[in-house]
């Protein structure tokens, strides 16, 4: 792990970071002496409570941007399963249709959550944007305009929709420490969404697709329109420690990609639905 | 000391009434996990226990000791699979056996010389060559992990902790959707563990651990971590 290389890169974001960690010298000393009274393996979780420390507690205002952020994201799944189940001859009877249904309400459930969460903190709820769901940015043109029509275009973006919220909500968690209840709720979403996902990768999977419920490598198990939702699964290593064979176990690379999903910031997800947004 | 007996045949019915909320599902899982719940030492959090630790480092040993359950049942499941598995089962059991040991390796690694010893489980109450039995404690274990997952994330301080947490909760909570579907296609996000507001569920350690208890040997001591 290179200490310097991982300030350089939050100086990149954050120019004032050497102040938040001021006096600077003696942040580096604490750091340097902190981490001799460490074992070496525990290095990496030790490293974050340093950080910690130079950021304050997330504001009110973090969270609120945290909420509508997440609307927007179930504004757009919840109309995309919404208008699917609504498509005539689109989804096959029985378990398929009742299992896009349940995700249905799911969706409109979170909404309907997020909007009243909004509420109770006297915030207004954004408005639900304007969708193009062939990701042709109002066109309906984009890659996927036969998402309606065509069953396995649908599962598709399914699947990539659930995917990245589990991404998107993953990466919003930070923002949400000393919230207390609105982190747990959105944990509580997180893995709804996680369920959702691996239900439509095995639905997909039955109609031929090369997908597991679980993400190898950085593979789409789509193709290349939908890359962006991938990209960065493929880590081999976690907090510095390197999970293939680790420990002498015979941990593979896909597996190893498989047992960690990766968060996406929030401008990462919002040019990944951006063709989706009029 | 007849106290301290009184006081524990108090928990254990505690525990029983829990555990078995908890497994009301199905009448094969009911009995499976009412036999696991004779145990009367399915005690929680016993001072003279391993020590979880407090603050963070016993959250993560906490995290550590539930994947140290899972991956002990899933190598014990692909050491020998149930009668009549299908090459697609065996399959996705193998990649959770590979998934929930780099966890627990990983947590392993990470807490250092922090980290709890290995915990002695107690299994004895799974059949290992019935698909039901299996399936049905592999489904109690997934959905327990989420909620676990789910509800340590506000006890968590450090933001690398938390982002660390929530890589594997989301793994956990794919793991939990896929068992339910072998059992009964369809079930990845029931009632069950979905709530009206499409919210999955979150339960804090000391009641995590109760449900766990049956399974584990080794008595641990939850008396440090943080409450809130």
């Amino acid at each position: 792990m290179n200490l310097l290389n991982i300030l350089e890169e939050i100086e990149k974001t954050d120019a004032e970071v050497y102040e938040r960690i001021s006096p600077r010298r003696k942040a580096m000393s604490d750091f340097y002496g902190f981490s001799k009274k460490v074992a070496l393996a525990s290095l990496p979780f030790a490293l974050g409570s340093i950080f910690k420390k130079a950021y304050a507690q997330n504001s009110a205002a973090d969270v609120e941007g945290v909420l509508q952020f997440a609307l927007t994201l179930e504004y757009l799944e919840a109309e995309f399963y919404t208008k699917g189940v609504a498509a005539a001859g689109l989804i096959p009877s029985g378990a398929a249709l009742g299992a896009i249904t349940a995700i249905r309400d799911h969706e409109n459930q979170h909404v309907a959550f997020l909007k009243t969460a909004l509420m109770s903190m006297g915030k207004t709820p954004v408005n639900k944007p304007v969708f193009d769901f062939s990701a042709g940015n109002g066109s309906n043109t984009g890659p996927f305009a036969n998402v309606f029509s065509d069953y396995d275009t649908f599962l598709a973006v399914a699947q990539t929709f659930e995917d990245t919220g589990v991404r998107a909500y993953k990466g919003q968690a930070p923002a949400l420490i000393g919230s207390g209840g609105v982190l747990t709720a959105a944990l509580n979403i997180h893995s709804v969404e996680a369920r959702h996902a691996a239900h439509i990768r095995q639905m997909r999977k039955a109609r031929g697709a090369n997908v597991k419920p679980w993400i190898t490598g950085k593979d789409t198990g789509i193709g290349a329109a939908v890359q962006a939702s991938y990209d960065g699964e493929e880590l081999e290593t976690q907090a510095g420690i390197k999970i293939t064979g680790i420990n002498g176990q015979t941990i593979s690379m896909s597996a190893a990609t498989e047992a960690f999903d990766e968060p996406l910031t929030k401008a990462q997800i919002l040019a990944i639905v951006d063709p989706f947004i009029v | 000391m007849k106290n301290l007996r009184k006081q524990d045949e108090q928990q254990s019915k505690l525990d029983r009434r829990s555990f078995l909320q908890f497994a009301g599902a199905g009448a094969a899982g009911l009995a499976l996990f009412a036999a696991g719940c004779k145990k009367d030492e399915a005690m929680i959090s016993n001072p003279a226990g391993v020590n979880l630790g407090s603050g963070d480092i016993g959250i993560l040993n906490y995290a550590y000791a539930l994947e140290q359950l899972e991956a002990a049942f899933y190598t014990k499941v692909a050491a020998a699979f149930y009668a009549g598995i299908t090459e697609a089962e065996r399959l996705l059991l193998a990649d959770i056996r590979d998934h929930e040991i780099a966890h627990r390796e990983f947590f392993k690694n990470a807490l250092g010389s922090n980290a709890i010893p290995g915990l002695e489980v107690d299994f004895s109450m799974i059949n290992f060559s019935s698909r039901d039995s299996v399936l049905a404690t592999a489904k109690a274990f997934e959905d327990l992990g989420v909620s676990a997952y789910n509800g340590a994330g506000v006890l968590i301080k450090d933001s690398a902790y938390l982002t660390l947490a929530g890589k594997i909760v989301s793994v956990e909570a794919r793991h939990a959707a896929l068992i339910r579907d072998l059992i009964s296609n369809g079930s990845f996000a029931d009632s069950e563990v979905i709530d009206n507001n499409g919210l999955d569920k979150s339960r804090l350690p000391m009641e995590v651990l109760s449900i766990a208890a049956p399974f584990i040997k080794t008595k641990i001591n939850a008396n440090d971590l943080p409450k809130s």
